[in-house]
């Protein structure tokens, strides 16, 4: 059974495209037939950070127009062949998207694929509600940091109520708080949230902790998923996180700092 | 910068502060979205009746929902006017 997860946080800049990204391929590479689908209809950026700027012809608003076929429009990873990406239109604007039409699609590729990861839009207008509508699964982006975990809070709010899930009385959405740009030095000299002060506030399942790292800006501006830089903390963090979803036990790391002294004492930043 | 930091562990940092300040706030918004989306709309048609009768300010009326397990209570509060200020 195909399981449709939303990436979502309600501010903006916390990493959901990012995330997306590094879940999604993280997802296909193992073995899971995986479609990721960008709702920032007028601010598509999923294809820059997948890297497939150039090779978009059609998008998801020309789909729902029946303009070009879901095949037409899906875009192959060059990474990975079970990865298949569904850009958004650059040239409309939100109205585009409808409620009957994001469901169409989404059925049909329910009966191809395993996995479908949608990118939401920051805000909590027609983009973002049309990503979470669907979903069977949300996973909340927060930065340790007020406005992040009051918008994530407004998010969960909107989760509970407003979904297909919730209007059907269905089992309500699984909800999962992905904390990012997790900086343990800072926490450790108090002048961050911890995961414990976050987990505290919004009492949701801790799924991993990405922390903050060269690395993901390096990945962004390469156009590949950070999950595929594999020796770097924010890749194998979020290559964690793939796996707990997908059931495995794995132990929670870059939460602590394991910075000495003298790594203390020479840190660039 | 990175010397001084080691040497001032000791001082309270501001992640205590946000704590605090994001579990009143998150508290005060969970419990205003439960609330029936007509309260404002009752409460202002409140006001104006009251107002057909008593000279009341704009904050003399408070209406509070609140919910548990059994019941859900609407409380109505006004606060009249002192009566030598009264002027009708």
């Amino acid at each position: 059974m195909a399981r449709i997860i939303v990436v979502t946080s309600g501010k903006g800049g916390v990493g959901k495209t990012t995330t997306s990204a590094a879940i999604a391929m993280g997802l296909a590479k193992k073995g899971h037939k995986t479609a990721v689908i960008d709702f920032d209809v007028g601010l598509r950026n999923l294809d820059l950070i997948m890297g497939c700027e150039r090779r978009v012809v059609y998008d998801f608003v020309n789909v729902i127009n029946g303009e070009a076929t879901l095949n037409q429009a899906l875009i192959r990873d060059k990474n990975c062949n079970l990865l298949y990406i569904l850009p958004a239109s650059q040239t409309r604007d939100k109205d585009a998207l409808s409620q009957e039409g994001v469901g169409k699609i989404l059925e049909e590729l329910k009966k191809d694929f395993k996995y479908i990861v949608c990118d939401s839009p920051a805000g909590i207008e027609k983009g973002a509600h049309l990503a979470m509508y669907f979903a069977d699964d949300a996973f909340v982006v927060t930065n340790p940091e007020v406005s992040s975990v009051r918008d994530s809070d407004r998010m969960l709010g909107i989760l509970a109520s407003k979904s297909r899930r919730a209007e059907h009385n269905e089992e309500p959405i699984k909800e999962y708080l992905l904390l990012t740009r997790y900086s343990p030095e800072r926490v450790k000299l108090g002048e961050m949230l911890s995961v414990d002060d976050v987990q505290d506030i919004l009492s949701l399942h801790l799924l991993g902790v990405i922390p903050e790292s060269k690395s993901v800006l390096n990945a962004s501006n390469s156009g590949t998923p950070v999950i595929l830089d594999e020796k770097s903390d924010a890749g194998q963090a979020y290559a964690d996180i793939v796996a707990r979803y997908l059931g495995e036990n794995r132990p929670h790391r870059f939460i602590d700092d394991k910075k000495g002294f003298f790594g203390k004492l020479f840190r660039s930043k | 910068m990175s010397l001084l930091d080691y040497f001032r562990i000791s001082k309270v940092g501001s992640a205590s502060v946000a704590k605090e300040r994001l579990q009143i706030l998150v508290a005060h918004e969970r419990s205003s979205r439960n609330q029936p989306s007509y309260l404002p709309q009752l409460q202002k048609e409140l006001l104006e009746v009251i107002r057909k009768y008593i000279n009341v300010g704009q904050d003399a009326i408070s209406v509070n929902f609140e919910q548990d397990e059994n019941q859900e209570t609407l409380e109505v509060n006004i606060v009249l006017p002192d009566i030598n200020t009264k002027n009708t």
